[in-house]
């Protein structure tokens, strides 16, 4: 569905990325886990198109993404949920999710509407709310709402979890689990590695914008090297 | 009778600097530049509907939207040749830019229709109101600026709250990357806020000329410079604050002119701007600093 082919990423003369390789297929959760700064978020940007690869290509459903504007991969089928959220504080909840349809026919919006409202109902009771005001749990579930909206077949989350209690990154992963379970496809971006692996299927591990290791989800938490480097581990 | 009649020339003055003022606060709050040819293109909406009417006899109405759509193509053109390129580039170089824009277009008004002042006749063709026995006189013009006035800032409200494209404007504002995530493009949003600033531009022309009737390469400077200052007083990249902000400037004017000093009114009009400033930073309704800009 997606495939990354040896990008470099530079941000002025940075090198924030040098050859990163990897790909997703239909139906799976992928995750990328890395400490801070390794080059996760520059990543997902790349694919959105909000940053453009010095060299390399990014494929998805066999249409190469490079060159094309941001705002037209969207509708293609490829939503991302950022870092930090960036959800319009100024608009309120239902106006932040009808930016999420943006790029839908305006038919749709009230059956998009109801199933975001049906996978978080905490949004609905706030819908004329100006996103400002929400709590922290519900500002990731508007932004994960919102980039719903426009229907995507890839979804990427940036580090859902910051910054929120645990109680509150079961429910988040636990939602990111039923909407894969119901035909949505994931890209992961996490630092918390442990939540990350125990719901994906395969996970890359990323250091100073290069990937030193990819395995299925399973052999990454029992890896010693991963476990000493984002799982606490001894 | 006389405050009465001030009053009302301030309103109307105070509306002219208003509608120009939204344009520019719009420009602030979705591209985040200081659009300072913004004063010119109120001089080009003048000239055509100058053009229009004395030189080809269209009705004013007629001159009035040939005028708009000139200056909406205008505002687009230079929104796209002289700003686009810029969208990465310091403010301070988009700024130079914008102040070059201010000069190319007067310069080019020169050439086209030269330094004469043209004697523009009034778009609005009623006679003036006569109330209280005849000891009010009220200009019509000064009556459909007001009104027109009102009709925009309504309107411009409605675009803004409640349309697709107004959200998205306010999206773009707040957040272009986030904007761009969801499907919009900026640079279409911003090209659609410089179209409908440069169309409120024209309309303002029309209005300013009829009401001031010697149009210039000049005659936008001026007024432009009045509005950004409306806009900065009522908090720039707020409508309301535009909108009140360009009220209070031309009732300050008037009112400046008629009972302190003729010479020094527009001393007045930038010492006040200089204490709201001082006092509140933000503007009379200006969004909290917090706002990256
Ligand atoms: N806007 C930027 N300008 C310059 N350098 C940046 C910018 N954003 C990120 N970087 C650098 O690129 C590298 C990767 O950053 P990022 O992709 O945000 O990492 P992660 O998401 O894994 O924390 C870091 O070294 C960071 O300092
Ligand atoms: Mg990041």
């Amino acid at each position: 569905m997606l495939t990354v082919d040896n990008i470099h990423v530079y941000y002025g003369s940075i090198h924030a990325i040098k050859g990163v390789s990897f790909s997703i297929k239909k139906g799976e959760i992928v995750t990328l886990i890395g400490a801070n700064g390794a080059g996760k978020s520059t990543i997902l940007n790349t694919v959105s198109g909000i940053l453009k690869p010095k060299t390399g290509s990014v494929m998805f459903q066999d249409k190469n993404l490079i060159g094309v504007p941001a705002h037209k991969i969207v509708a293609g089928g490829l939503a991302q949920c950022p870092e930090g959220r960036r959800i319009f504080l100024q608009l309120t909840v239902v106006e932040n999710l009808e930016m999420g349809a943006y790029t839908r026919p305006g038919n749709e919006l009230a059956d998009s509407l109801a199933d975001v409202f049906d996978r978080f109902p905490r949004l609905k009771e706030r819908r004329n709310q100006m996103a400002g005001t929400l709590s922290g749990g519900e500002q990731q579930m508007l932004a994960m709402g919102r980039a719903l909206m426009s229907r995507p077949t890839l979804f990427m989350l940036d580090e859902p979890s910051m910054g929120l209690a645990p109680l509150l990154v079961q429910q988040i992963f636990s939602i990111i689990k039923e909407l894969n379970d119901t035909g949505t496809t994931i890209l992961l971006v996490e630092q918390n590695a442990q939540m990350a692996l125990s719901i994906a299927d395969r996970g890359y591990v990323l250091e100073t914008g290069r990937i030193v290791m990819t395995a299925s989800a399973q052999d990454l938490l029992h890896d010693d090297n991963v476990r000493k480097a984002y799982l606490g581990g001894t | 009778m006389t405050f009465l009649s001030y009053l009302i020339s301030g309103l109307s003055l105070g509306s002219v600097y208003a509608i120009i003022a939204l344009g520019y606060t719009m420009v602030y709050g979705i591209a985040k530049m200081l659009n300072f040819a913004h004063g010119d293109v109120i001089m080009v909406g003048g000239y055509m509907s100058f053009i229009a009417t004395a030189h080809l006899g269209w009705p004013p109405l007629a001159s009035v939207l040939l005028a708009m759509v000139v200056c909406t193509a205008l505002g687009i053109v230079i929104e796209r040749f002289a700003y686009k390129p810029l969208r990465a580039a310091p403010s301070l170089a988009v700024l130079i830019t914008a102040i070059g824009v201010s000069y190319f277009l007067q310069n080019a008004a020169l050439l086209i229709w030269s330094s004469n002042p043209k004697s523009f006749t009034s778009i609005v063709r009623l006679p003036s109101l006569k109330l209280f026995d005849g000891e009010l006189t009220v200009s019509s013009v000064a009556i459909v600026t007001i009104i027109s006035c009102i009709i925009i800032i309504i309107a411009l409200t409605f675009v803004i709250g409640k349309t697709k494209i107004g959200k998205a404007m306010r999206a773009v504002s707040e957040d272009k990357e986030a904007a761009q995530l969801m499907g919009i493009s900026v640079n279409q949003t911003i090209s659609v806020t410089f179209a409908i600033g440069s169309a409120l531009a024209a309309i303002a022309g029309v209005l300013l000329c009829s009401a001031y009737p010697i149009l210039m390469p000049t005659t936008g400077s001026m007024p432009g410079i009045k509005a950004f200052t409306a806009a900065v007083f009522g908090g720039i990249g707020s409508i309301p604050g535009a909108f009140w902000g360009g009220l209070l400037l031309g009732m300050i004017e008037i009112f400046g002119k008629a009972y302190i000093s003729t010479e020094l009114s527009d001393a007045i009009v930038f010492s006040i701007l200089i204490i709201v400033l001082l006092v509140k930073p933000t503007g009379l309704m200006g969004k909290k600093i917090s706002e990256k800009v």
